[in-house]
């Protein structure tokens, strides 16, 4: 059974760009691509720098697979899985991630 | 016991150090001991280059060959040591110092002198000749104590040395016997557009005057008298009547030599005894003396084939040239006079853009036999092409001279020539051998020079190179394609184009007419970039904040925590105390650790989101600027006291360093430009080494361009000399803005330089002679930028709906206490992170 955590409004979202959040003791990364109705919740951990960052990257796509590149090195990670397009063995960790009433609620 | 052979080399010139290049690179090491005497006090230069002694070159860079050439390949050069004499019987050597040597083998390089016409008064003081850096470091001397300067002949090598007294600050005089100048390589027409062409520089041009007599000056040093018994008064004379082969050593040992001198060859290069070659200009083949390297060094390939008893035949070379003098183009091919019977000619001629072209072809109209082309030799190469390998002409010849409609496809392409073609010919580099090397992987035009020694001669095929090599990578499907991502087909120029015409003003408007999917990091900033270019809007306006990386997005650099660095700008590395004071007092505040740039000015690290704000509203009370150490931008213009302070200071380079930065701040680039000022020659700001650089002069500015430190340093390139200020912006505001314009995304000044077509002398037609008639919308760009300027920082700090993103987090005040530090040396720096494991740089972050 999931359980759904409000985190913020939906204007606090910055279209095309990320944002973070405190959630559960976790820093929480949310993306916003309008163009394609989506929003997506990843840990802000960059695996590759070991800092909190990923929030600051750039959004868009490769080969039509929406992604945020880290502003640290420039790695890639698949916003719906979490999946590194440059190291197989690295996934980021995903949050379901629901819009209810205006309201950001991710379940973690 | 080897019972190796002794191979003596006489003259360590350009032919003779390439003869001993090639020869350790054949394996004759094994059977030849080397002994090589120089009469030079160093070893081999680069005389093609020699002209950049004034430009600043020393010795060392032109040096051909490093140090430790000889000792690591067993090789004995005797310096300052020239030989006297060769006792054919014995088959010995005597030299000055004394040294008396046995060969089995011996190669004449001994050059050429420049000749000097039996003129009474010529041994006069100040009479000079221009071949050895001795010689140049005399004019330099002359020239430091004089005011006028006379070149006594009006050949290629006349205007260069013509060309050089200009730059160094002299009345500048050529005085030729011939009614035109270049008389061996142009026509008429050509030689009389040429001469408006070098009076344009400055330099006074004085055709059919014969000198007869040197004498002392009354205001100047010397005098010359002409036959037509007209005079001029000069300081400086300098020979540049032709040069005559150093064949002193065939001589005593009754070589036979030609009729008016040098050592016979025949196509082995054997001299008239069958152990002694002779290469280069001091060897006479057919009749024929070259005094270019490139026939030498087919020369020194001979010999080595003929030592290595494979078959090999020299036959001759091409004479066709190509002017490297500043600002001028001036080409001559094989037949440019049209002496074959039954020639015919085309010519255009062009008195308002001062461009003359002539074709002489075969009476057939099939070939191309000779052209001439002043003003414009931008399909020198082309054409050469032609002639060389016998191609067939299109149906309309002339449409080869004539001015080429916009984007008209050259006429040819490099894919219509031969394997066999010579791509460069001072190191006889085929297509076929270019071809070869790129199938192998080279691709890139570094890698090509590196690979096949092609373009690192002469620099005369480079163009030509990137062409086939362009062209091969095609081929290959080694997609050279130049487009900037998977969403946009097109180059980051292309773009730029569609942003000035379409007036689009965001990613969004780009994206949908001419791109697709949703965009990535490398679209989005090089976009960002261009819109921030040429509309010069504050970058965190809502369209574009998700088109900037975290450093322009937070007006900060990102460190490896994730923390952020502050620097303010400091133009030109001048603070008063009381600035100082306040960083000091910012930065003990907010506990960021302090650190003195390599840019003179002060970086504050270690700053989170939160607190970037805060800082920078004290910063700008206190009067600081953004630095845009974030941004692909104009960063520091680095600069020395200069006359303000320094006692060898010669003009204001402090003033001028800040003027040009704040001139130039927050203008947005393909990447980031540095710029240096120094008040003097020492250079204490190390211009040179910048994007742009200024060296003050008693005479004015010197502007070098593209130059860069970092990952691939490169000496920035003398632009132009002697300006005024405002020439000197005006110069500056059209090169960067033409940068701008063309250079692919994250490409230094300096990488597009070098792949620029044409390069430097390219850029100098377009920014100085305003070639593409763009000088004045490059101009207005630029000062819509300067006027345009705001300091980001200022407006964000004025804007609360902007200052919203500066939290680490959405949802709290709180700061993130993931961030952890130590202290050293009394100050803060991020604790030791988690191992992060080793990756590949995906792309260069700043
Ligand atoms: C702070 C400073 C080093 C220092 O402790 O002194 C520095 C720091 C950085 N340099 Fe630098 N460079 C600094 C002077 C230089 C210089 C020296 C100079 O400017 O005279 C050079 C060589 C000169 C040149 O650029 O031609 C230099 C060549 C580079 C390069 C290589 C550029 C190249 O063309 O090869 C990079 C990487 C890049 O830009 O892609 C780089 C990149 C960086 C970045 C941005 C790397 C990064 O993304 O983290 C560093 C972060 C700056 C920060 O966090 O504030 N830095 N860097 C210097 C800041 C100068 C300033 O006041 O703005
Ligand atoms: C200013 C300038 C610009 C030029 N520009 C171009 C150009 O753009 N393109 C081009 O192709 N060519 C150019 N040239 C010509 C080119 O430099 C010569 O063709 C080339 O240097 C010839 O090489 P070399 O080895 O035959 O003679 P050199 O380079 O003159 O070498 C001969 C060497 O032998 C030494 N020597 C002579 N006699 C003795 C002896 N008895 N014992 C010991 N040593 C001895 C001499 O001192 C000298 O160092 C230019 C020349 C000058 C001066
Ligand atoms: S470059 Fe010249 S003026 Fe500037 S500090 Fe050095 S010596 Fe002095
Ligand atoms: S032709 Fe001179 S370097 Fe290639």
């Amino acid at each position: 059974m999931s359980q759904w955590i409000d985190v913020c409004n939906v204007d606090d979202l910055v279209a095309d760009a990320g944002i973070c959040a405190w959630v559960a003791q976790r820093q929480i990364a949310i993306f916003s691509l309008p163009k394609i109705n989506g929003v997506f919740a990843v840990d802000n951990l960059d695996p590759f720098s070991g800092a909190q960052v990923l929030s600051r990257g750039m959004v868009g796509d490769l080969g039509g697979i929406p992604m945020v590149a880290s502003p640290m090195y420039k790695q890639h990670f698949n916003l719906e899985t979490g999946q590194c397009f440059e190291d197989q063995t690295l996934r980021i960790t995903v949050y379901p991630l629901r819009i209810h009433q205006s309201r950001i609620e991710i379940s973690l | 016991m080897s019972m190796k052979q002794t191979l003596i080399v006489i003259g360590n010139g350009m032919v003779g150090q390439y003869f001993l290049d090639t020869l350790v690179n054949s394996g004759l090491t094994e059977q030849y001991r080397i002994i090589t005497f120089a009469e030079e006090p160093r070893p081999a230069y680069d005389r093609v280059h020699l002209s950049a002694f004034f430009s600043g070159k020393s010795a060392e860079d032109l040096a051909l060959v490093n140090e430790d050439f000889f000792a690591q390949h067993g090789i004995t050069l005797y310096l300052a040591d020239r030989v006297i004499s060769i006792d054919r019987q014995q088959k010995q050597i005597t030299s000055a110092q004394g040294r008396v040597m046995a060969y089995d083998k011996l190669v004449l390089a001994t050059g050429s002198y420049p000749f000097v016409p039996p003129v009474n008064g010529r041994e006069r003081p100040q009479c000079l000749v221009y071949r050895t850096i001795e010689d140049l470091q005399a004019i330099s001397a002359a020239a430091a104590t004089s005011s006028i300067g006379t070149v006594i002949g009006g050949g290629l090598l006349g205007l260069e040395a013509a060309k050089a007294l200009r730059d160094l600050g002299l009345e500048t005089h050529v005085v030729e016997f011939a009614p035109r100048l270049m008389a061996v390589q142009l026509d008429d027409g050509g030689g009389a557009m040429l001469r408006r062409k070098i009076e344009a520089l400055g330099v006074e041009v004085h055709l059919n005057k014969n000198t007869t007599l040197i004498e002392a000056g009354q205001d100047c040093l010397n005098r010359l008298q002409f036959a037509d018994g007209d005079s001029l008064e000069t300081d400086i004379v300098l020979f540049s009547a032709g040069i005559r082969p150093r064949d002193d050593l065939a001589a005593s040992c009754q070589l036979i030599q030609g009729p008016r001198g040098g050592i016979v060859i025949d196509n082995q290069c054997r001299s008239s005894d069958a152990d002694i070659y002779a290469i280069g200009e001091c060897a006479l083949w057919n009749g024929q003396i070259f005094g270019l390297v490139a026939p030498g060094y087919a020369m020194a390939r001979t010999v080595i084939a003929d030592l290595q008893q494979q078959p090999a035949s020299f036959s001759g070379a091409d004479l066709s040239t190509k002017l490297k003098l500043l600002g001028v183009d001036v080409a001559s091919i094989g037949d440019a006079q049209g002496k074959t019977a039954g020639a015919l000619s085309y010519c255009y001629q062009n008195e308002a853009a001062e461009v003359y072209k002539r074709l002489v072809v075969s009476a057939d109209k099939s070939r191309l036999l000779g052209a001439v082309l002043v003003g414009d030799a931008s399909n020198y190469a082309q054409l050469l092409q032609y002639c060389l390998n016998g191609m067939t002409l299109p149906d309309n010849p002339e449409s080869l001279i004539l001015p080429v409609a916009a984007n008209q496809p050259a006429a040819l392409g490099v894919e219509a020539l031969p394997a066999s073609a010579q791509i460069c010919s001072c190191y006889d580099v085929s297509k076929a051998q270019v071809c070869e090397a790129v199938a192998s992987g080279c691709c890139s035009l570094p890698e090509l020079k590196q690979r096949t020694k092609a373009a690192t001669g002469c620099g005369g095929c480079a163009g030509l190179l990137k062409s086939v090599l362009d062209n091969e990578l095609t081929k290959h499907g080694v997609a050279v394609s130049n487009d900037l991502c998977e969403h946009f087909a097109l180059t980051r120029q292309q773009i730029y184009h569609l942003v000035m015409v379409e007036q689009i003003q965001t990613f969004d408007q780009l994206l949908s007419r001419h791109g697709h999917g949703l965009g990535c990091e490398v679209c989005k900033q090089a976009v960002g970039s261009i819109l921030a270019s040429y509309w010069n809007d504050y970058i965190l306006k809502t369209p574009h904040i998700g088109l900037q990386d975290t450093n322009d997005n937070f007006l900060a650099n990102i460190q490896k925590n994730g923390t952020y660095s502050v620097v303010p700008r400091i133009p030109g590395g001048e603070i008063t105390p009381d600035m100082l004071i306040t960083l000091g007092q910012v930065g003990k505040k907010y506990q960021l650790y302090t650190k003195i740039t390599g840019g003179q000015r002060v970086d504050l690290f270690g700053a989170r989101l939160e607190q970037l704000p805060l800082i920078w509203q004290e910063l700008i009370e206190a009067g600081f600027e953004s630095g845009h150490a974030y941004g692909k931008s104009l960063r520091t213009v680095k600069s020395c006291v200069g006359s303000s302070w320094c006692r060898f200071g010669v003009d204001d380079s402090l003033s001028l360093a800040i003027e040009l930065e704040n001139r130039y701040k927050g203008l947005r680039a393909p990447h980031k430009i540095k710029f240096g000022v120094s008040g003097c020659t020492r250079e204490c700001a190390e211009a040179q080494s910048k994007d742009i650089g200024v060296i003050a002069t008693e005479n004015g500015w010197n502007l070098y361009v593209c130059g860069n430190g970092g990952m691939k340093p490169r000496h920035a390139d003398l632009f132009a000399t002697a300006l005024d200020t405002v020439t000197l912006m005006r110069y500056i505001d059209r090169l960067l803005i033409f940068y701008v314009r063309t250079a692919n995304r994250m490409q230094r000044t300096s990488v597009w330089l070098e792949n620029l077509e044409g390069g430097l002398s390219y850029l100098r037609q377009v920014v100085i002679d305003d070639s593409l008639q763009i000088a004045d919308s490059l101009e207005q760009q630029m000062q819509h930028v300067i006027n345009s300027y705001q300091c980001e920082w200022k407006t964000t700090l004025e804007n609360p709906q902007h200052l919203q993103r500066f939290r680490s987090f959405v949802n709290t005040d709180q700061p993130d206490q993931s961030l952890a530090f130590i202290e050293q040396r009394g100050q803060s720096f991020p604790a030791p992170s988690l191992p992060v494991k080793h990756f590949p740089i995906i792309e260069e972050v700043a």
